[in-house]
């Protein structure tokens, strides 16, 4: 458990509490709104264009495929705003479907073991959060090895055997559909913890603090939030909604393996990125991310209708990739430049790069996280 | 002040989330455990009868779905369907993931179906994971037929064995031994350690050679994934780890031409013996260097082919799935359904120095 080291300063107070909505509004930020606008685009000329892609059947088969990217990309958006990152989550998938399967197979009633499995989650979150918190190492090695270690221990508990007779009423639960709409029941409990999230990434403290803390982890410290402590619940919560994941992988495809879900990390960070999170922390919104993930999934949908091969659908969906990252980038630069040419009156602060990753070390940085998601 | 705020409302959400999901899965019902629930046949139309004088329609859509796609083995197995599908007319598409993973195939198995696929010729990369897949598949009205690696019978109207488990475990022990002399060490590097067909083979040819080669001795299965690389990486662990190995036997195509080509380039070369299943082109080199005096498999091309019959046969309502049925499969004569929808396709073939330049796959 992480000690509250730093006392709360009234500046830092005031900064976090006052907001004006109207920023807190436009924190839904310009990036959302371009990858939105490409997914609608896409839509519509997948619907005019690919035979088969706009029927309810197709509609709830792109939908199962998205359904738990979106949900740890739900945890993981935060955890990257705060400028960390997580790549166990795909092991923790196939940890807790493993761990899942073994305990069925053990006779425990299901009511027994998705609850374990969520703590177990908690567990290997936790374990993620403490060598990042508590001991200071950098998040992304510690999670390239409990990617490994996670994904091994899977591979102990359930070694090459499958488990897959979970009652029939369950497995056809998690792939049923409401009415004749062709969406999926599980969006409907997926929506809530978008809202969830979207509400406590874009109007809560909580959510401010995290792209303060993403912006500059120092200045966010001055301003009395525990930084570590944040960061350490926020492992764990990333733990739990991928053990969730696991579990409903795991009815999903009835089947619980120990090599459930292996590389599903790159997808749903891929999500995260396309949705215009930026992966240095600070910046993007979640309906981005929700975009971002819909997108991917609706790309290789309609593509694999008509019969792309899936290399070329590997290439496609990298390259979008690169162009999502890139793009930003150069039109933010397009934009200083022609913005530094006819020189504005010296007194006027000077316009901070929306490409900086990081931000100078002003200390009352929360006001800037707020503006620079405008931008 | 704002520290504690924070911690105090994420731990809430935390502890909230929990119970949440606690009461969620807990009001469910009273208990759910193993055994409990029958299982029902998922989407079996076994009462439908048979017409073997029906005609295979034209324009049939066949759809081929390996367990990835860029592994040769399943190439040549395509290339018989579609030359199959050639002869009785039909549109042929062969799509698929590229990597070898049970839920990849999923939405390969969806997009078919949304395409209106009559056909769906597959080979799994687990027995129950794409069963609901093609459950939704079969009552859109595909005929369903796997090949090379089954799904549990409910959720397919007919598998193609390439050869009985007994046939192909058999056939390799035999040849290991005999390039062995009957006693020492042997080692298996197999496919994924999910791989349905290699796990069977490999249980059987334990089981056989503790009976007619008690002197062989099974010192470890390691697993390549069917990755090149990995595969020559575990080639090269099992000699450093046993170094009185004798020989290694590598039931999947691409373990064996890994595994031949590091033996080519190493000390161990004619002196540890390798056997398993690979396809002449890929081991032609090795045979001919004398890294590898022998090995086996059935024709894929021909596997294929028979695949791509019955699911037309069963298209066309020649056959339902059920034991005794016959259908015409091309130039391969006539093939008769086994139980469980199950259709042989014949013995391995073994490939040494002498014929396999007859072969060309």
């Amino acid at each position: 458990m992480a000690v509250d080291t730093t006392p709360a300063t009234p500046a830092g107070q005031s900064a976090a509490q006052r907001p004006g909505t109207a920023s807190r509004l436009r924190l839904l930020g310009s990036g959302d709104a371009v990858i939105t606008g490409v997914l609608v685009l896409f839509l519509v000329v997948a619907a005019l264009s690919v035979e088969g892609f706009a029927s309810a059947r197709n509609t709830g088969f792109l939908l199962l495929d998205v359904v738990v990217i979106v949900l740890i990309a739900l945890p993981l958006t935060l955890v990257i705003v705060t400028g960390e990152i997580d790549l166990s989550v795909a092991s923790t998938v196939g940890l807790s479907s493993a761990v899942m399967g073994q305990l069925w197979f053990a006779g425990l009633p299901l009511e027994t073991v998705i609850p374990l499995c969520l703590l177990l989650g908690a567990v290997l979150g936790a374990v993620n959060g403490f060598f990042v918190t508590r001991l200071g190492l950098p998040s992304l090695a510690v999670t390239i090895g409990t990617l490994a270690l996670y994904r091994g221990l899977a591979f102990v508990v359930l070694g090459d055997r499958a488990v897959a007779d979970f009652p029939r009423s369950w497995t056809t639960w998690a792939i049923s559909t409401i009415g004749g709409t062709g969406i999926p029941v599980v969006v409907v409990p997926l929506l809530v913890l978008v809202l969830v999230t979207a509400v406590v990434l874009h109007a809560t403290p909580i959510g401010r603090s995290l792209y303060a803390m993403g912006n500059s982890e120092d200045a966010a410290r001055f301003s009395g939030i525990d930084v570590g402590r944040t960061k350490f619940w926020l492992f764990v919560v990333t733990g739990v909604v991928s053990a969730l994941g696991g579990v409903y992988w795991t009815l999903r495809y009835g089947s619980a393996r120990a090599d459930n879900a292996q590389g599903l990390e790159l997808q749903v960070i891929a999500a995260i990125l396309l949705g215009g999170v930026s992966i240095f922390g600070g910046r993007g919104g979640l309906l981005g991310v929700l975009a971002g993930a819909l997108l991917l999934g609706s790309v290789r949908n309609a593509l694999q209708l008509e019969n792309v091969p899936a290399d070329v659908l590997n290439i496609v969906t990298g390259g979008l990739l690169v162009v999502a990252v890139v793009a930003p980038q150069v039109a933010a630069r397009v934009r200083n430049r022609t913005r530094s040419r006819p020189a504005g009156p010296p007194s006027a602060p000077p316009a901070r790069p929306a490409t900086d990753p990081r931000p100078s070390t002003d200390p009352a940085v929360q006001v800037p996280a707020d503006q620079r998601g405008n931008r | 002040m704002t520290s504690f705020l924070t911690r105090r409302r994420l731990q809430g959400g935390v502890t909230g989330f929990a119970v949440a999901a606690l009461v969620l899965t807990t009001a469910a019902c009273g208990g759910t455990t193993r055994g409990e629930e029958e299982t029902t046949s998922g989407g079996g139309d076994a009462a439908a009868s048979a017409n073997p004088d029906a005609e295979i329609p034209e324009g049939l859509a066949v759809g081929f779905l390996p367990k990835q796609v860029n592994n040769p083995y399943f190439s040549v197995a395509s290339a018989g369907a579609e030359a199959a599908t050639g002869e009785f007319s039909g549109e042929y598409t062969e799509t698929g993931p590229s990597e070898a993973s049970a839920s990849s195939q999923v939405s390969y198995i969806n997009t078919l179906s949304q395409q209106g696929t009559d056909v769906i010729l597959t080979s799994a990369n687990d027995p129950n994971a794409i069963c609901s897949a093609l459950d939704q598949a079969r009552s859109a009205g595909s005929s369903v037929v796997t090949f090379d690696s089954d799904t549990d019978p409910e959720c397919r109207d007919v598998f193609i064995n390439q050869a009985t488990t007994e046939g192909i475990a058999q056939t390799q022990v035999d040849l290991i031994a005999e390039q062995i002399g009957g006693a020492g060490q042997v080692a298996i590097l197999s496919a994924t350690a999910n791989a349905t067909n290699q796990n069977t083979w490999i249980a059987a040819m334990e089981e056989y050679a503790a009976t007619e080669y008690p002197d062989i001795e099974f010192v470890a299965t390691v697993y390549g994934d069917d990755e090149d690389e990995k595969s020559f990486q575990e080639t090269q662990g099992l000699l450093q780890t046993y170094p009185d190995l004798a020989g290694i036997i590598s039931p999947t195509t691409v373990g064996i031409a890994a595994a031949a080509r590091y033996l080519s380039g190493s000390e161990f070369k004619g002196q540890v013996a390798l056997t398993g299943l690979g396809t002449p082109n890929q081991m032609r080199e090795y045979v001919q260097d004398g890294t590898v005096q022998s090995f086996a498999l059935w024709n894929p091309e021909e596997l294929g082919y028979l695949a791509a019959y019955a699911g037309a046969a069963l298209a066309a309502g020649q056959i339902t799935g059920a034991a005794g049925e016959t259908f015409e499969a091309g130039e391969l004569g006539q093939y008769t359904v086994e139980s469980d929808g199950v259709v042989v396709l014949g013995d391995p073939t073994v490939f040494t120095a002498e014929n396999i330049d007859d072969f060309d796959f």
